[in-house]
């Protein structure tokens, strides 16, 4: 899967997510950027993404990811 | 809505929750709106986010109070103003293994570990005591879950010192409690947790990531299970199941292969597994589900079928049996009217896709679950929660009899050309008197139950009845009613405001269950309620009237006893005046009521 199609799933995640048609997210991409994205729906998204993918991060990826940039790292080399 | 009927897409939940709660709060305006506090020893977002919308789903629009992380205990022991003022109608405790403060360590005796055992204990009672004595509602208390490791290994259970036997101990405490106090529910989390898959269910990574009891994904299949209690106790649960025959109770078709051919009972695989459905089915006539039948069928035949030795349900078992060629929506409707329920109290099982989805959609209310292969019906009917059992009357267990005697009245009543003769011969004893503590447990499931004859509505816990029936200013009937059919055990119930001031009283409650309608009851009702009034100087009765979807058949019920209308707005709720007059005259003359002292 490339990049592209990697961001273009996680539009769709985050719109689900927090039922806005309208957000499309990029590398730079933070929870600052989204208003309802906030500790606790954090916990949702990332059971969404994990979904999505068919992967599952753990606890020092969760910790460390500070951007959407970051997420998309790790599930492409997850899914390889 | 589909998304939300069991069995679900959790995933799908989690992800699409926003939306469905949306097209959740649009689908209907009759909601009954609960105040909920959810008190959590973990992190209870996502739970409270998805139970939400399977309540709105039952038709419960919660508002709910959410304990900071981790306050169950003190949230509650320290009467937290917000709490206090938020006044709950119900109060989850959402704890878990995790909030245990002390396991037995390994070198400690037994002695050590029974003191260990009542401190926790402890804990929780007193929690439980206190919102008994402060808040009078009804409360849901987990159990815990097993642990995900075990030192002592497969002797984990076995050795005192060992946490699935310290739990275990402490869980029989819990269900020991409930035992002894109604209004007081265990939500079984140790058997969420097996049927889900205590390896997933604990996955460490939730609780020491974000402080959940749970993985998420488990969080709907949870959530779900805690909704039914709900449901229950709000007096939203099903009450009767029909049926089809050919392929859901048996093997085959009955009119095609012959009675000898069908599969049911011992000699087949496949036998095995209808025989085990229905004795799942059986057992839950005995519980209080009322069975019918619903097959496309000659009558002869589905007889037939059910008569196979080594059939587990028999004819006797069902309270209507219709097996014929009209569509199934038709049948089912008729089932409901002729047994006085509304088709939104009905679950019809059937193995065919295409009549499921006929009376899904001409029957609205109608509870239609996709019941798979016959190997998972006893599963998906099992977790579906239709009938959670919240309280088990004695009426409960005679349900199915009580509902056949009506028939049997039906009946009789056809063959009398005057209905007071027919009322007559029915040989009516009622037992009329103030609320009473071996009927209070029913008298509170019948204000939540009851929709159709009920004037205002009024649903009240079990505390809140026992407290009217020791309030002085408040005047409490129950009637009871038994004919020589049968026991129909207590069918109407009333509560009335005194205002001595005034020398009036306000009739704030009146419901009457809808299977001795037209029986005169509601008629033995009132003279008792004047009769209380005339013993305390009392002059004036009101009545009040508050529409909702169900009870349009009592909208002129205060009419009909003679009483005036004195307003009405636009929603259509109406004040009623009945002035007692010095000739009052009965209105019952069929039914014997014995005298009683009024309070």
């Amino acid at each position: 899967m490339s990049r592209e199609e990697v961001f273009e799933k996680l539009n769709e995640v985050f719109r689900d997510v927090f039922d806005d048609e309208e957000i499309t997210v990029s590398d730079a991409t933070t929870a600052d950027d989204i208003e309802e994205w906030d500790s606790l729906e954090h916990i949702n998204l990332l059971a969404a993404v994990e979904q999505e993918f068919g992967m599952k991060f753990n606890m020092g990826q969760v910790v460390s990811m500070k951007n959407v940039g970051e997420m998309a790292d790790i599930i492409m080399s997850k899914i390889g | 809505m589909q998304e939300l009927e069991y069995p679900f897409d959790s995933e799908f939940i989690l992800k699409k929750s926003k939306k469905l709660k949306k097209q959740l709060l649009e689908s209907r305006t009759d909601f009954l709106t609960k105040k909920i506090a959810v008190l959590g020893g973990s992190t209870t977002h996502d739970i409270i986010r998805v139970l939400e919308l399977f309540l709105l789903d039952q038709g419960i629009r919660p508002q709910f109070y959410e304990s900071e992380y981790a306050q169950y205990w003190q949230d509650v022991m320290f009467d937290n103003p917000e709490l206090v003022a938020f006044a709950p109608d119900l109060i989850y405790i959402h704890t878990s293994n995790r909030n245990v403060t002390s396991y037995p360590a390994v070198t400690e005796q037994a002695e050590q570990i029974d003191a260990l055992l009542e401190e926790q204990y402890e804990h929780f009672r007193a929690l439980w005591e206190k919102i008994a004595d402060k808040y009078h509602c009804p409360v849901i208390q987990n159990n815990f879950e097993y642990p995900f490791y075990r030192v002592f290994g497969n002797q984990e259970a076995v050795y005192v010192q060992g946490r699935i036997s310290f739990l275990n101990r402490l869980n029989e405490k819990f269900y020991q409690y409930a035992r002894e106090h109604t209004g007081f529910y265990i939500h079984d989390i140790n058997y969420q947790a097996a049927a889900y898959g205590l390896d997933k269910w604990a996955d460490p990574f939730y609780w020491h990531m974000y402080k959940y009891a749970m993985c998420m994904q488990a969080i709907p299949a949870f959530a779900y299970s805690l909704s039914n209690i709900i449901k229950a106790v709000f007096g939203k649960n099903k009450k009767s199941l029909v049926l089809d025959l050919d392929n859901t109770l048996w093997g085959g078709i009955v009119g095609d292969d012959g009675v000898e051919n069908l599969e049911i009972g011992q000699e087949t695989s496949m036998g095995q597994v209808y025989a085990e459905f229905q004795r799942y089915l059986k057992a839950q006539k005995e519980i209080g589900v009322m069975l019918n039948i619903n097959s496309k069928n000659e009558y002869e035949n589905a007889v037939a079928g059910l008569e196979h030795p080594e059939g587990i349900l028999k004819p006797d078992d069902f309270i209507l049996i219709k097996a014929n060629w009209e569509p199934k929506s038709k049948n089912i409707v008729e089932i409901a009217s002729e047994m006085n329920v509304l088709p939104d109290s009905l679950v019809f099982v059937d193995d065919n896709p295409a009549e499921r989805e006929i009376v899904a959609a001409q029957v609205p209310g109608v509870a239609v679950p996709a019941i798979g292969t016959p190997e998972q019906y006893i599963r998906v009917l099992d977790h579906a929660g239709f009938f959670e059992v919240t309280e088990l009357s004695e009426d409960d267990r005679k349900r199915n009899e009580m509902y056949k005697a009506n028939l049997e009245r039906q009946r009789q009543q056809s063959s009398f050309g005057d209905y007071r003769e027919y009322l007559r011969s029915l040989q009516m004893k009622g037992t009329i008197r103030p609320f009473e503590p071996m009927y209070m447990a029913r008298i509170a499931q019948l204000t939540n139950k009851s929709n159709q004859f009920n004037l205002t509505t009024k649903r009240c816990t079990q505390s809140e009845i026992e407290q009217f029936a020791a309030a002085k200013d408040y005047l409490t009937r129950y009637g009871k009613l038994e004919d020589k059919f049968g026991d129909n055990g207590v069918v109407s119930v009333v509560i009335g405001r005194k205002d001595a001031a005034a020398g009036a009283l306000h009739l704030d409650l009146w419901l009457m269950s809808c299977r001795v309608l037209k029986r005169d009851m509601e008629y033995a009702m009132m003279d008792s309620v004047v009769e209380a009034c005339q013993a305390c100087g009392i002059g004036t009765i009101y009545g009040y009237y508050y529409p909702t979807a169900k009870n349009g058949m009592v909208k002129e019920f205060y009419a009909s006893l003679g009483f005036v209308k004195i307003r009405e707005d636009e929603e259509g709720s109406s004040c009623w005046k009945f002035e007692i007059g010095e000739d009052y005259e009965k209105k019952n003359a069929v039914i014997e009521v014995e005298a009683v002292v009024a309070k």
